[in-house]
């Protein structure tokens, strides 16, 4: 078994999840409930077994290096944060609908790792550019964040659907939409998510940048990816002042969760492959 | 400050933040799309002349980020910062500072989370014990006695309320720490070839190259290749020198990508390299241990003069530019040349028949070093930390104050009304709230 067949597997177990969260969702299985739970966590452990694995046979490749290097390796470490970061609100707020929105993110980034053309799954050892501490440091930070991002997407997607259904009918309790935390609690997990996202990506910023000093000699160049990074930066600032000295929320902030998201995706994928830059490495 | 006037209150605007922060962002866009610091050639060939002109007038290129409508929106969201925390921040101090025991009774009264219960006890001695049962759960009260009961009053993390001004403050830290940068630093470049030295850097701005005021020297640089080809490590080996003598401690030091060296504020990078068609060819005879060094074009003969050797590379291997081995025609004056391959960089032994020689060869190199200096880094790294900081302090810590109002009611009992408040995360606030309420009640 090497990790590749591992990190493999948690594709189809991250949609089978995604097909248990979906059901307990529509069909309101409640005793599903802990099963979709339980089926997540295994498969969340054997990614990370993965993943290890996959550190492991770089070592014994002789080349030694952290698996967050190459798009694939951030895709699969993309995914596997983002179950970690679902996990995690689950048990806070102790919801697991959410899970059918913020899941199939996970396994959409694993099926886009395991099946796009373009993507080498290859361990290849790092130009020297990349060989520095920092940079792991910058990827860990950058995907935490961006992997907070998408879940918060997701339950601006899940606002949104509430919102419209409760403001067409008044009666929806029996509707399916019924079943979702209230729009109260889902516009503050919505928030709080933001919030532990925009720490994450200051610091992801903040790495990079210590990184390329560390590298070239200049800790800002307004390569299209620093800037992408950091308009998505501006996006979350706004987001963050107009809700908390402008009292802005509900719909508003649901709909800027999504945008927020949509900007992460362009700054992560969108850069690598439209335009140049300094972290072209990706685009292997 | 109070008598607001209307350009002091538009500076102060969180809506002014809102629009300048959009603008950033959305302008920001433009440098992405179209490319950055190239010739006005390449833009017209690009773009058409007209378009060109047109980039060029509204300063989209060649350098966007730094042309003056770009820099005024950074210096307008910088003003806004200034203006807004002197305006908020006198009021947040007041807060912080606030005597609490003035908070008047009949305004607790109207305050949640509120928790009231009964003490068998005198009013005094109630305070006594709720003041030690709060100190051992690390609440630190104070008290004061009025005519109608104690007042007692504790908090915690009253500093909190300074995180959102570290946050900005850090903001104008870092752009300071970059006008430092841009103002008393320099960026250059210089391409070194090995065993010579240079005192003069070309910085990527403005045309006159930088005197360093010191001497740097390439003693050897190397590539090193991963099994598959992709390049492992590039290092140069670089002698620093003063007056024509070599600085103690800066001999032959090592520089690797990811690894400069640091002299006197100037950082060395490792950026780039270009292989020569000539070799380095280093000749030691071990009976006399004298040592030759010297620079040969491919295929050609190199006689010494000192030594009366001959040598020369007749024929090298190569990966990409790289020479990865080299074959070696050496002679004396004595017998047969002796003829051989040499991996690049290493060295062998010639046994001859008057001496044995070591011989080294290796492919020539320039090095491309970036030359650095930027005295504002570690302005912008402490405003980085401090960033980080203000956002931990403003997300995750919240001013939490509760108040006890002890009234007595006849001469052995009292009434103890409970109240408190957290400027957030108020949802948390009420469930410690009502932790504190079980926790300091007197069990039954
Ligand atoms: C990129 C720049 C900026 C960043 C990263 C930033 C960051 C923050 C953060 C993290 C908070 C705390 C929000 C919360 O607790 O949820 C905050 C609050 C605030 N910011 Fe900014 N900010 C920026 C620019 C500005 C500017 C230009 C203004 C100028 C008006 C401003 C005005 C405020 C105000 C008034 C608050 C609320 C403060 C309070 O609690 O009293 N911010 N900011």
């Amino acid at each position: 078994m090497d990790s590749s067949q591992l990190i493999g597997i948690t594709t189809f177990t991250y949609l089978f999840s995604t097909i248990l969260y979906a059901a307990l969702f529509i069909f309101k299985a409640g005793r599903l409930g802990p099963v979709a739970t339980i089926f997540t966590l295994v498969a969340f452990l054997v990614q990370t077994a993965g993943i290890g694995l996959r550190w492991l046979e770089s070592y014994q490749m002789g080349m030694g290096r952290a698996p967050l290097t190459n798009m694939y390796e951030s895709v699969v470490f993309f995914a596997w944060t983002i179950i970690f970061i679902y996990l995690i609100i689950e048990w806070k707020f102790k919801t697991r609908i959410i899970g059918a929105f913020a899941v199939p993110f996970a396994f959409l980034a694993m099926a886009y790792a395991s099946f796009a053309t373009g993507i080498s799954k290859e361990i290849t050892p790092l130009i020297p550019a990349l060989q520095s501490n920092w940079l792991i440091a910058h990827v860990v930070t950058c995907f935490i964040g961006y992997a907070a991002f998408a879940v918060a997407a997701g339950l601006g997607i899940m606002y949104l659907m509430k919102n419209t259904s409760e403001t067409r009918q008044t009666t929806n309790d029996s509707s399916l939409l019924g079943s979702l935390p209230p729009l109260k609690t889902l516009d503050d997990i919505t928030h709080k998510t933001m919030v532990f996202g925009f720490l994450w990506l200051s610091i992801g910023i903040i790495t990079g940048a210590i990184w390329a000093n560390s590298a070239w000699g200049t800790y800002w160049s307004w390569d299209p990816k620093e800037t992408w990074s950091l308009i998505t930066w501006f996006l979350y600032a706004i987001t963050l002042h107009a809700r908390y000295t402008r009292g802005w929320g509900g719909t508003r902030i649901a709909w800027l969760a999504i945008f927020g998201f949509v900007s992460v995706i362009f700054t992560y994928y969108g850069v690598n492959f439209l335009l140049a830059g300094l972290h072209s490495y990706g685009s292997n | 400050m109070k008598d607001k006037n209307p350009l002091w209150s538009f500076f102060a605007s969180v809506k002014l933040a809102l629009f300048t922060l959009f603008i950033l962002a959305t302008t920001s866009i433009i440098g992405t799309i179209i490319p950055q610091k190239e010739t006005a050639q390449w833009y017209s060939e690009k773009y058409g002349e007209a378009a060109a002109n047109l980039f060029q007038v509204l300063a989209i290129t060649p350098d966007m980020y730094s042309s003056v409508w770009f820099l005024a929106l950074l210096g307008l969201l910088c003003l806004n910062l200034i203006v807004c925390s002197i305006d908020r921040f006198p009021g947040v101090w007041r807060q912080i500072t606030a005597n609490n025991l003035e908070t008047p009774v009949h305004r607790l009264e109207k305050m949640s989370p509120q928790y009231t219960w009964q003490s068998n006890e005198s009013a005094e001695i109630t305070a006594s014990s709720l003041k030690s049962s709060l100190r051992g759960l690390g609440w630190k009260t104070e008290e004061q006695t009025s005519a109608e009961g104690i007042l007692l009053f504790a908090q915690k993390g009253a500093m909190s309320r300074t995180g959102v001004y570290i946050v900005h403050t850090s903001i104008l830290v870092i752009f300071a720490g970059a006008i430092i940068g841009a103002l008393l630093g320099f960026k250059a470049s210089v391409m070194l070839p090995e065993t010579r030295s240079t005192d003069k850097v070309y910085p990527f701005e403005g045309q006159a190259p930088i005197n360093l005021g010191f001497e740097v020297r390439c003693d050897r640089f190397d590539i090193e290749f991963y099994e598959n080809g992709m390049p492992k490590t590039y290092r140069s080996r670089l002698t620093l020198l003063e007056d024509g003598k070599a600085v103690a401690g800066y001999e032959e030091k090592e520089v690797v990508v990811n690894g400069p060296l640091r002299y006197k504020g100037i950082s060395f990078y490792q950026s780039s390299y270009e292989p020569y068609q000539e070799f380095l060819v280093t000749v030691t005879n071990k009976k006399s241990g004298l040592t030759e060094t010297a620079i040969i074009p491919y295929q050609q003969q190199h006689n010494s003069e000192t030594s009366g050797l001959r040598y020369g590379v007749i024929n090298a291997e190569t990966r990409g530019q790289s020479v990865s081995r080299a074959k070696i025609w050496f002679a004396d004056d004595d017998g047969e040349p002796s003829l051989f391959w040499l991996d690049d960089g290493k060295q062998a032994t010639v046994e001859r028949s008057k001496s044995n020689y070591t011989v080294a060869v290796k492919q020539m190199y320039a090095t491309g070093l970036q030359v650095a200096r930027d005295p504002g880094v570690w302005t912008v790294y402490i405003g980085c930390g401090l960033m980080i900081l203000g956002l931990m302090v403003a997300f995750f810590m919240s001013h939490r104050r509760i108040w006890l109002f002890i009234s007595e009611t006849s001469g052995q009992t009292s009434s103890i009304l409970m109240t408190g408040h957290s400027n957030k995360n108020k949802a948390g606030f009420e469930k410690t709230f009502q932790a504190l309420t079980q926790a300091i009640q007197p069990r039954s």
